[in-house]
């Protein structure tokens, strides 16, 4: 089968999800990337890449042009699957492409499709508290894969890179400034997340939740009261109206684990809970509970972790 | 300006979710159905603001059956001027987006706005395919949005951070968080939706390009392991050695 992937980039670097993104199309068949503007692509053949193709001409992944470029390189290659991270670019492109060419689109998909026969892709839904498991029915076929759902592996090979240069029209958006939530990695596709909610009392006390994000290199994340009370920037709020997150480690604190809550945060793969209240719902959902002022566990856990990284 | 907002029912975010008929239908015994919260309080919401500012009409659109009329009826009770509901079951989202978009072409909006997804299926599809149905640019999770004639200033959410863009009409958006504060509707706009116009309109043809063959709830997590709140070192080692997380 051949596939296409669409490869996103910031300041010429190649995103995380799309390394994801590539090493789970090659799963899937031979993967020509389709990217664009100033980036470096010598590295996407390690995750899978037969191909690259390059269009310098675009600078920025908008929503229009970019269907475009990916459109045209489905022509070009012949491809009938095209995969997408399913972050902030992945949401304004994929259903575009997946509208012009008549294929079906699996949004949230977590596993590598089963193409003995049907075409079925396993997705997240209902917030992560079930999964569907989705026939295509069409002759194209797109899939947008989530974030921090697929272990990239990497390997020797390389990619034979080209540049290529279609007829995009033009971009309908003007793309006028970007307010950047500082340094540090976005919590989608953040590995390690330290949460606080309203059990932390204030935004004064924030400084721990930091200290210890730092230490872990972690970013960090909040409940929806905190954000809506102005505590924390909203972009931080994780939940069912919020940010979904699939972190490595999540680790929350003064948070009660709300359904609405867990709904975001759920599909982490190891969740410590710290919370004085030993009855709150949030334990149900945890690996590991500590039953505890966050006051005085958040510091302590800060030492531990300090001692152990320098003894690495 | 002519307003058109995508209206989809969801679970009432408590629901329990569960299956049946050996998990290829999603069990509504018990389930409360609300307006999918990013379609009310961001879309909506937003939209009725601009037209009480400008000028205008905002009209909704479900494609749904009968069963999702108490979900219109509570859009129009915020404050929306009428309904579209396109008789069909919502197979998919090519489908449903195939649907909006037909009538919005014979109708003509100034914007269409969405939610950012709904909170069952979280397919964030709509949007972007009604706008390349309709070729007209699609800013993806907006989280404000101001007129100025017919340009809009817009703020979205992208990777780290957020984008102000501009855009003229006639375009299309979905709607984050930020946009405007969640309505209430009052009695008064509950007694005026009754008698709002619910127009029901036959669906076009389109084809079933994806389908749910059966749903899987994730397995139980195993018991939380308590550790001591003197003890960090404990949890430590147990991130490292046994989770393998750090
Ligand atoms: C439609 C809808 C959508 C929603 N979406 C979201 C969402 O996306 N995300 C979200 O988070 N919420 C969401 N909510 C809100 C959700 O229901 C909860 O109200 C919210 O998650 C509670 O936040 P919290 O845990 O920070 O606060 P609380 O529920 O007030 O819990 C605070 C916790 O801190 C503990 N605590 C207090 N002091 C300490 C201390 N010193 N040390 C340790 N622990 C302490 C308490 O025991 C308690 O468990 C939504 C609600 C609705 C109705």
């Amino acid at each position: 089968m051949s596939v296409i992937v669409f490869v996103e980039s910031k300041n010429g670097k190649v995103s995380k999800a799309s390394f994801e993104a590539v090493s789970y199309g090659s799963k899937i068949g031979e993967v020509t990337a389709v990217t664009y503007g100033e980036v470096d692509a010598s590295s996407l053949g390690e995750f899978g890449a037969k191909k690259v193709l390059i269009h310098k001409g675009l600078n920025s992944p908008n929503d229009q042009q970019a269907t475009k470029l990916v459109v045209a390189a489905v022509t070009e290659t012949g491809a009938n699957v095209v995969i997408f991270s399913q972050d902030q670019i992945g949401k304004a492109i994929a259903p575009r492409v997946s509208a012009a060419l008549n294929a079906g689109h699996a949004s949230g998909a977590i596993e590598v499709p089963k193409t003995d026969g049907d075409f079925i892709v396993k997705t997240n839904v209902f917030s992560g508290k079930a999964f569907a498991y989705v026939k295509l029915n069409s002759e194209k076929k797109v899939i947008s894969l989530l974030p921090n759902s697929f272990s990239p592996e990497k390997s020797e090979g390389t990619a034979e890179i080209s540049e290529v240069s279609y007829d995009l029209g033009t971009a309908g958006i003007t793309v006028k400034s970007f307010k950047s939530e500082g340094e540090g990695i976005p919590l989608p596709e953040a590995e390690l997340v330290v949460s606080a909610g309203r059990g932390l009392k204030g935004p004064e006390n924030w400084g721990m939740v930091e200290d210890l994000a730092k230490t872990l290199g972690a970013t960090t994340a909040c409940s929806r009261p905190v954000a809506d009370i102005g505590w924390r920037p909203h972009h931080e709020h994780v939940g069912q109206t919020g940010v979904a997150i699939r972190p490595n480690l999540y680790i929350a604190a003064g948070i009660s684990g709300a359904i609405q809550h867990l709904a975001g945060v759920n599909g982490s793969k190891t969740i410590v809970v710290i919370n004085t209240d030993s009855e709150a719902p949030f334990f149900k959902a945890a690996d590991y509970g500590v039953v505890g002022d966050a006051f005085e566990v958040l510091p302590k856990l800060n030492e531990a972790l300090k001692k152990f990284k320098a003894a690495q | 300006m002519k307003l058109l907002v995508c209206i989809s029912k969801a679970p009432d975010t408590t629901s329990k979710i569960a299956f049946t008929d050996g998990n290829t239908k999603f069990d509504e015994n018990g389930v409360q159905y609300i307006v999918n919260p990013y379609d009310e309080w961001y879309a909506l919401v937003r939209a009725l603001e601009l037209v009480e500012a400008n000028g205008g009409t905002v009209t909704t659109i479900t494609v749904g059956t009968a069963a999702d009329d108490p979900t219109i009826r509570k859009a129009l009770a915020i404050g929306a001027n009428d309904a579209v509901r396109i008789d069909a079951e919502p197979t998919d989202a090519y489908f449903v987006a195939k649907q909006i978009a037909e009538y919005a072409k014979t109708n003509g909006y100034d914007m269409i706005l969405t939610g950012k997804e709904t909170i069952n299926y979280n397919g964030a599809q709509i949007g972007g395919m009604i706008a390349e149905f309709l070729d007209q640019p699609y800013v993806s999770l907006a989280e404000k949005l101001d007129m100025n004639g017919e340009v809009a200033t817009l703020e979205r959410m992208v990777a780290g951070g957020s984008e102000i863009v501009e855009v003229n009409t006639p375009f299309v958006i979905s709607a984050a968080k930020g946009m405007a504060e969640q309505r209430i509707p009052n009695m008064r706009g509950i007694m005026a939706a009754r008698t709002k116009p619910l127009q029901v309109v036959p669906p076009v043809e389109a084809s079933l390009l994806s389908e749910v063959v059966s749903y899987e709830l994730p397995p139980a997590k195993s018991a939380c392991k308590y550790i001591d709140a003197d003890n960090m070192d404990e949890l430590v080692e147990l991130l490292h050695n046994e989770a393998k997380v750090i």
